[in-house]
């Protein structure tokens, strides 16, 4: 435990860097590489980052499995939703130009959102693989 | 110069699939596979598909090399001695596939050729009308989000049922075994 406090004081320095990196990625895809997918990918890292060197009890009590379990279903939904509503204003099903006052806008919106549920889904289905992976009640590395 | 970078990094991604043959260390192929995503990575960057470079190099070479130690750590199996019995027969297998594969590369139009069919049909639309239909600076986000948004949203569904399948196999062995253990129970429950 003791040989691995440079490797916790330089992950907690760079956890918040990767979350922030994560979030940019997220809301940046439309103007820059990447997306959702990899956002999703980047802020499951960071967190997989954080459970590999506290330990995947820490990891769990810093965000519970069930919270975990509700974004990965959340993301889909939001994403086939946006897609219900799309109908329910009169266009087709992920047809975004009705989402907004004019079609460019609507395209917009409907991008932002469901970028935002595929990160989601992503993030916890790359969480939730590597804790029921890591999660049977013992250290993971062989130290 | 551009073509000596593309050979380097060719180079790279051969020698590290022999090393998958010929090195017996689990831990060291978990290794070598991270080091062939990168290489990967790299040669798409040099294709100038960075969105697609950026999925190999955190999927491949950051997820899937971590979710390899860890199932190393789990299944904890030493490496095993090679086996005694003959190769030749899927060694055989490999190599028409291999030739079938390479022959078929013939076939296919060089690469950037502006006249290939996959340039032809769908593209000029996308690179000349999606400025003004979806108003994104990347097409790359408005192919994926807007003109193939079924196709993304069967992607997330994958990805949800890849969760889902892996909490159904692994998910209860964790919550029985910690049920073994008397307080345990409620702990692995949250």
């Amino acid at each position: 435990m003791i040989g691995k406090s440079i490797l916790r004081v330089t992950a907690k320095l760079l956890i918040p860097a990767i979350m922030l990196f994560g979030l940019y990625v997220q809301f940046h895809g439309d103007y820059g590489p990447g997306g959702g997918f990899q956002a999703g990918v980047i802020f499951a890292a960071a967190f997989i980052v954080y459970a590999l060197l506290f330990g995947t009890h820490r990891a769990r009590r810093a965000v519970s499995p069930g919270v975990i379990r509700f974004i990965l279903a959340f993301g889909v939904l939001l994403y086939a939703g946006v897609g219900v509503f799309g109908i329910l204003l009169g266009g087709n099903y992920l047809d975004y130009n009705v989402l907004g006052h004019d079609p460019v806008h609507g395209q917009h919106n409907g991008i932002l959102l469901i970028e935002f549920g595929v990160g989601a889904t992503v993030a916890a289905a790359m969480i939730t693989i590597f804790l029921t992976f890591a999660g049977h009640d013992r250290p993971l590395e062989d130290d | 110069m551009i073509e000596l970078i593309d050979m380097a990094l060719l180079l790279i991604m051969v020698v590290t699939a022999l090393g998958f043959v010929f090195i017996r260390n689990l831990f060291a192929i978990v290794m070598l596979s991270g080091i062939f995503s990168l290489t990967a990575a790299v040669l798409y960057v040099v294709m100038d598909a960075v969105d697609v470079a950026f999925t190999e190099a955190a999927v491949g070479a950051g997820i899937a090399t971590v979710l390899g130690l860890v199932a190393l750590s789990l299944t904890g199996k030493p490496d095993e001695a090679p086996s005694q019995r003959s190769h030749i027969g899927p060694f055989m297998v490999t190599l028409l596939t291999g030739a079938v594969l390479i022959n078929a590369t013939f076939d296919m139009p060089n690469y950037g050729d502006p006249e290939a069919p996959i340039h032809q049909h769908v593209a000029p639309r996308y690179i000349q009308q999606s400025g003004d239909e979806i108003g994104v600076p990347n097409i790359v986000t408005s192919v994926l989000a807007s003109y193939r948004g079924y196709d993304t949203l069967g992607e997330v569904t994958v990805i949800f049922t890849a969760a889902c399948g892996v909490l159904a196999l692994l998910g209860r062995r964790r919550r029985l075994k910690a049920g073994d253990v008397a307080g345990n129970g409620a702990e692995a429950d949250r």
